[in-house]
């Protein structure tokens, strides 16, 4: 591929054509100002903060350090593509319950890392979710709101599988 | 600029001999931090990540070695099987970034930075690593210790990339440990790794305190007088003294992120913790 040549993405089960784009635009950077998908947020650019993560084949990431057009052929899940029916998910719905949104820019990042999270580790134990949420930056709430919710999903999801 | 996702490793050299000025992409997590700032624009990417030549490791029995693909990632080596091969290694990949960056990079793309600070790098030190070269003209292997020559400086040729990595699979002891100012997503101050090779050798690499990666000869030589492999012990008095020795081999800066002495102090305190934790009894 070279410059502004178009290419294809996968994001939430959706093929989607990126035209007239510079070829070194990172996947954040298409994902909401070429797609239009503004839930993932751009903050630091350089993978420090988390707010832009996404799931690429399955691996959390954050979306500012994928280069776009190097993620040809993979399954792309942004925050649009969590709660596919239009309904909050479980964690969506812990998150609002627990009151670990406040301004809510980090939001988007972490309930993709939670995720993430309960996908591989259903019964997180505090550290795991401590260390698991990590890459993730909230600048409001001192994160006992997010990881009491992140521990409400498990509850719920043990009672209810 | 033009990107490139090869299907073979073959594809990917032939096209790094046509275009030697390429940036080679593995997991991004340092490459897209140049872009993103305006720092770095390359003209043409080969983007390696998904290869499966690179993506594969080895655990040969025999020989107890274990060769590690370029491009598996560091999330990768957390695993258990890593932990039982290359613990210091393992341990090391737990403290590179977060979980996000994790899933990303690569054990080859943090030699290829090279940066004096990369995590999975003394533990390659300490373990005699060998750096896989392969070009379209043929293949070469180097010591890490000559693979690396300066602070992002490396011995890597045009038109060459980093196929794997081989590391022995020792049976005693082995850790990492390093200081920074959290426990996670956090570049390193200053970073030990120690490793008990199958001789009873004591070895110690140092990070981010000087501009390459250190081997503390000196403190090596002292552990080797001190430490009884039978009893796994060493006295607090030899231990603080093999502290002191590893710290004088150390050649810290002062920069935005830390100072010389505090430094020269955590690597003090890092490799004595290292060696008791290797001989606990004393």
């Amino acid at each position: 591929m070279a410059d502004n040549e178009m290419y294809a993405l996968h994001v939430n089960g959706t093929r989607h054509e990126v035209a007239d784009a510079w070829i070194g635009e990172s996947l954040l950077y298409v994902l909401r100002e070429r797609l239009g998908l503004l839930g993932s947020k751009g903050a630091c650019e350089q993978g420090e903060c988390g707010s832009c993560s996404v799931l690429v084949d399955d691996e959390l990431v954050c979306s500012c350090l994928v280069l776009a057009a190097s993620a040809v052929g993979q399954a792309i899940v942004t925050i649009e593509g969590i709660a596919p029916h239009g309904a909050p998910s479980d964690v969506q719905r812990a998150f609002v319950e627990c009151g670990a949104v406040q301004c809510g820019f980090c939001t988007p990042g972490l309930i993709m890392a939670t995720h993430a999270l309960l996908e591989r580790t259903p019964q997180p134990t505090g550290s795991e979710i401590r260390e698991e949420l990590s890459g993730n930056i909230c600048r409001c709430t001192g994160y006992g709101r997010i990881i009491e919710a992140v521990q409400r999903v498990a509850v719920w999801r043990s009672i209810e599988p | 600029m033009s990107v490139l996702i090869p299907a073979t490793l073959a594809q990917a050299l032939s096209a790094l001999d046509d275009a030697p000025s390429s940036m080679v992409l593995a997991g991004g997590t340092d490459a897209m931090v140049e872009i993103n700032g305006g720092h770095r624009r390359p003209d043409s990417v080969i983007a390696v990540g998904r290869l499966a030549e690179l993506r594969t490791w080895t655990h040969d029995v025999i020989s107890a070695t274990l060769r590690i693909g370029a491009a598996v990632t560091y999330a990768e080596l957390e695993a258990d099987q890593f932990r039982r091969w290359v613990p210091a290694l393992s341990q090391a990949a737990r403290t590179v970034g977060s979980p996000q960056i994790r899933h990303a990079a690569t054990l080859g793309g943090n030699v290829a930075t090279c940066s004096p600070a990369g995590d999975g790098l003394p533990a390659l030190s300490a373990l005699d690593a060998i750096v896989h070269l392969v070009s379209i003209t043929g293949q070469r292997s180097v010591p890490f210790a000559e693979f690396m020559v300066g602070p992002k400086r490396t011995s890597l040729r045009p038109g060459e990339l980093i196929e794997a990595i081989t590391v022995p699979v020792f049976a005693g002891w082995q850790g990492y440990a390093k200081v920074g100012v959290r426990n996670a997503m956090v570049i390193s101050n200053a970073g030990a790794c120690l490793a008990v090779d199958d001789e009873g050798g004591v070895r110690l690499a140092l990070g981010s305190v000087g501009p390459t990666i250190i081997r503390c000869s000196q403190a090596e030589a002292f552990a080797a007088t001190v430490v009884d492999h039978g009893q796994r012990a060493v006295s607090e008095a030899d231990a603080v003294e093999f502290g002191r020795v590893a710290a004088s081999e150390a050649r810290p800066i002062d920069d935005h992120r830390s100072t010389a002495d505090y430094r020269r102090h955590a690597i003090a305190v890092l490799s004595r913790r290292l060696l008791r934790r290797a001989f606990p009894n004393g």
